[in-house]
């Protein structure tokens, strides 16, 4: 088999498998700090998939690249909201399991 | 893409296995601390795929604002966050993990397959722009994405009155309940969690 180039397929199943890692974690931490990581990684995931859609699709008018950009600073902003609201939940709570934030349970 | 086609494979298969094993071990270690590094690996990496695919720029970004930012706000909350503590154990934890991880495994499955089946149309590397894609990102900020480009600072300066106002202790000079004077040395052993957990 003669390829010239990776192909697109690699970085897609690379990506779905790192989104899929990121779900597990998000659903089944008891860490809240590992929930924001968890959360760190989907986007990662997506980003890889612009980005590689950007190169390979779309490689003249790189839009995704631009796309990614903008998701980079929502996350930054997100990471920052985030763990600031653990922080006040840690000072009330005196805890990070995320067993026992159930204030909102009905 | 200058370089030659074997060491790109060399490259990707290498920064991918970084990528999915770091990963993993972000998720499963034992201590948050070794995910919190681990994680910093794996941003790493995706930068260095990001320059497999011709974007120096974005993976300047990534190493910048994630590696740089993030990572270092995650490490800086573990750090104030990080007491060991007895977990209580969950009655339905093995069937819990059972179903989540089978939800996992389908999607995962799907969108594997929908990856392997799809026929992308790609467009011939030809008229690819390679290194000028930095100058490109530019117009496209400056021109039809100038709105959100805008909007993204507003965004950042919200997040950021907001991450203070979160994170703020409001230190108070009287006690509420008793009216006494607070010893504000003390403020954070002796308060009573607001919130306990009454069950």
């Amino acid at each position: 088999m003669n390829l010239e180039s990776i192909p697109l397929q690699a970085f897609l199943i690379v990506s779905s498998a790192l989104f899929c890692i990121g779900i597990w974690g998000l659903l089944n931490s008891r860490n809240a700090v590992r929930v924001l990581m968890s959360i760190e990684l989907m986007l990662n995931a997506v980003n890889i998939n612009l980005m590689a859609f950007s190169s390979y699709i779309d490689n003249n008018l790189i839009q995704g690249q631009v796309f990614t950009i903008f998701v980079i600073t929502v996350a930054a902003a997100e990471a920052a909201v985030g763990l600031a609201i653990l922080l006040s939940l840690y000072r009330n709570r005196v805890t990070v399991d995320m067993e026992s934030f159930n204030l909102l349970k009905w | 893409m200058s370089i030659a086609i074997t060491t790109q494979f060399i490259c990707f298969t290498v920064l991918s296995l970084v990528v999915l094993i770091g990963a993993l071990g972000v998720v499963l270690l034992e201590s948050i601390v070794y995910s919190a590094f681990l994680l910093g690996g794996v941003f790493m990496s995706v930068a260095g795929l990001y320059l497999l695919l011709n974007a120096s720029f974005v993976a300047a970004a990534q190493v910048l604002v994630y590696v740089g930012a993030v990572n270092v706000l995650i490490i800086f909350a573990i750090m104030l966050v990080n007491k060991k503590e007895d977990l209580k154990p969950i009655n339905d934890i093995k069937s819990r993990r059972v179903i989540s991880t089978s939800i996992c495994l389908t999607l995962l499955s799907l969108l594997i397959r929908v990856d392997l089946t799809k026929v992308w149309s790609l467009s011939s590397p030809q008229n690819s722009i390679g290194e000028e894609s930095t100058i490109r990102i530019g117009e496209h900020l400056f021109s039809d994405y100038l709105l959100p480009f805008e909007v993204a600072s507003v965004l950042l300066l919200m997040a950021m009155i907001g991450a203070i106002v979160l994170a703020r202790r409001d230190v108070m000079s009287k006690d509420i309940s008793t009216g006494l004077p607070v010893d504000q040395e003390l403020i954070e052993k002796s308060s009573e969690p607001l919130l306990t957990n009454k069950n």
